[in-house]
């Protein structure tokens, strides 16, 4: 094999140049995600922490609807689609009857925030030992860029085309904040993934969140700020940009409470 | 072991649940139904048998508890009352739609709206038409005593997970409240996720295992061309049902010259109109459906060659008379009388419509 010939990926392996491997509890289904959203990092880095622990054959997930809605087809375990916002109530229902088992929801904003906040209050309230993902990223994505629960003052969508008027249309929500105040949740973090720091930190508020559960400790809340360059109409890199200068001051990142 | 009490309907269903070996019951309170979810919490069967017993934020949280626990291949149950069984329409779509199997119990009461709070069978279009979105059925029993609520649920059971279809127990806010002697069956173990694999298949959520593709539970097909194919499929076990499960119970229709047709409560209420109308010369028989989904309309048809007419008797302005007519096709006369509202017909006002609107004054 001359040098010039164009390397397969086998060959690269054969050479010794793997440096990244893609987890087994990742199904090999071309994501419908656009390129540059963030769901695909979240999404490979929970399937990580589930290898990791050696948990994926126990783990029952739970997609929403949103934009992964068809969660299923990516991650290679036993998986459940919701209802819009009920997420949280089927896995209550999962969870209750496999207290041994792993149960995780992964919700966006709408999901999670509008339609499905008694859902997810009451979940939580009740301390339910599962893990909940939550990707906030300021707007519905799937439906084509309409406002959502966590739109930013000012910002524009296809429903709140002249920006989001607080006064006719309410404030953001920072429900994760309001979760925190719930005694039966253990652990609230805010993380965000669109750099490779903040990645390998949000693989680590994953990992723990599983590890609570694991201990039966009570409900782990983690939110993952992301982008939408489609809905937001900009490039990957400038939505991440955006991010960043906008989302960022408004949902500050860190641990919230545990 | 057999065991014979006085019970309520909705403390029978109750107990029979727990005896059926249920593995799970999600509720809300809402009356005349609320001593469901208070008997379970009182039994304490998570002591007994390990049964799960939780009282949700919601009807519709409760339904998508019931989602999630059926979708593992749980004897899972929840119950109502028509105001929260419309809640519970979306999630009901769902399982149809993912082929969950489970129980639902509704005992009616008046409607529309927040109604009253006594018996009535107008949600008999909401229960055997759909309710919910989509093309879909729900098998649906109609229970006429205490005894059937306590026997209707391990047949329903064994219906949902048969065919993978969700169960609806159409009861009333008077089988619910009255009490009756009722024999409850023996208990019966709970499954384990190997026993229920090995009598029904491995569709259920339960961790996938090495060696085995991935299980899901969904209701979402983007692709028209597979979504028709899901919906034909539905359709082919829907026909399945149809030639299987039709349950009826015929009394007194022996050279009868009238037939009533009735369910649940308004069927108990006929048997007395039948000996009134013996009484006064009348020969009244009576055909009680079952199941109300399937419908016994073949067995209608045929009833109806021996008789001068038919009535239906219903809590209700006319819901169930569309589909004897159906079954009878326009070859006798089919009326309907019907006290609505929380009102219960009497046996002898049954008797005078039935003499007005079928013998002529």
């Amino acid at each position: 094999m001359s040098d010039s010939t164009i390397l397969t990926p086998q060959d690269i392996i054969e050479r010794g140049e793997l440096v990244f491997k893609k987890t087994a509890l990742l199904t090999d289904n071309i994501m419908s995600y656009c390129p540059g959203c963030g769901h695909g990092v979240a999404h490979r880095i929970t399937m990580e922490v589930l290898e990791e622990m050696g948990i994926g054959d126990q783990t029952i997930g739970v997609a929403p609807v949103g934009c992964s809605v068809l969660a299923y087809e990516f991650m290679n375990i036993d998986m459940q689609q919701a209802a819009h916002g009920r997420a949280p109530a089927v896995a209550t229902g999962i969870k209750r009857v496999y207290p041994d088992k792993y149960v995780f929801t992964y919700q966006g904003d709408g999901d999670l925030a509008a339609i499905g906040t008694a859902e997810t209050i009451h979940a939580c309230n009740r301390g339910e030992n599962i893990v909940i993902i939550f990707i906030n990223n300021g707007i519905y994505g799937m439906t084509g860029g309409q406002m959502a629960p966590t739109t930013l003052p000012g910002m524009k969508s296809s429903t709140s085309p002249f920006g989001r008027d607080v006064q006719m249309m309410g404030h953001p929500l920072k429900i994760t904040e309001m979760i925190a105040q719930l005694p039966g949740v253990v652990y609230v973090t805010r993380q965000a993934v669109h750099k490779p720091a903040l990645v390998n930190r949000a693989k680590k508020a994953i990992r723990k969140g599983f590890e609570i559960q694991k201990e039966k400790k009570g409900l782990a809340f983690i939110e993952i700020v992301s982008n939408c360059n489609s809905g937001w109409k900009m490039t990957p890199v400038n939505s991440n940009i955006w991010l960043e200068e906008n989302m960022l001051p408004f949902f500050p990142l860190g641990d919230i409470k545990g | 072991m057999e065991e014979i009490k006085l019970m309520k309907g909705n403390e029978a269903i109750a107990e029979a649940l727990i005896r059926a070996g249920a593995d799970a019951y999600f509720g809300y309170p809402i009356t005349p139904q609320s001593e469901i979810l208070e008997y379970l919490m009182t039994e304490e069967p998570y002591k007994r048998t390990g049964m799960v017993v939780l009282q949700a934020e919601s009807e519709i949280a409760a339904i998508n508890m019931v989602y999630g626990a059926g979708a593992c291949g749980k004897k899972v149950m929840t119950s109502s009352s028509s105001p929260g069984i419309s809640l519970k329409q979306e999630g009901i779509s769902y399982i149809a739609g993912s082929e969950i199997p489970c129980l639902i119990v509704n005992v009616v009461r008046g409607g529309p709206g927040l109604g009253t709070i006594q018996p009535s069978q107008s949600d008999y279009f909401q229960s055997v038409k759909g309710g919910g979105h989509g093309d879909y059925r729900l098998i649906v029993l109609a229970p006429a005593s205490v005894q059937e609520m306590a026997d209707f649920v391990q047949l329903s059971f064994d219906m949902a997970f048969k065919y993978r279809n969700p169960v609806l127990i159409l009861s009333d806010g008077l089988i619910g409240q009255m009490m009756e002697k009722v024999i409850l069956p023996p208990q019966q173990e709970r499954l384990t996720d190997e026993e229920v694999e090995k009598r029904y298949g491995s569709w259920a959520t339960v961790g996938k295992k090495a060696g085995r593709e991935r299980n899901i539970i969904t209701s979402l097909e983007l692709k028209s061309e597979r979504q028709e194919k899901h919906n034909h499929k539905l359709q082919a076990k829907y026909r399945e049902i149809e030639k299987n499960e039709v349950r009826f119970e015929k009394i007194n229709c022996e050279n009868a010259d009238y037939l009533l047709v009735a369910f649940g409560s308004s069927a108990r209420i006929c048997q007395k109109t039948i000996q009134l109308g013996k009484a006064k010369g009348i020969n009244i028989g009576l055909i009680r459906p079952i199941t109300l989904w399937p419908f016994p309309s073949e067995e209608i048809n045929k009833a109806a060659d021996k008789v001068k007419g038919i009535l239906t008797v219903e809590m209700n302005a006319g819901q169930m008379v569309e589909d004897v007519r159906l079954a009878v096709n326009g070859k006798r006369k089919v009326e309907h009388f019907g006290r609505y509202g929380g009102m219960i017909p009497s046996p002898d006002e049954v008797l005078t419509a039935l003499e007005q609107k079928l013998i002529g004054g």
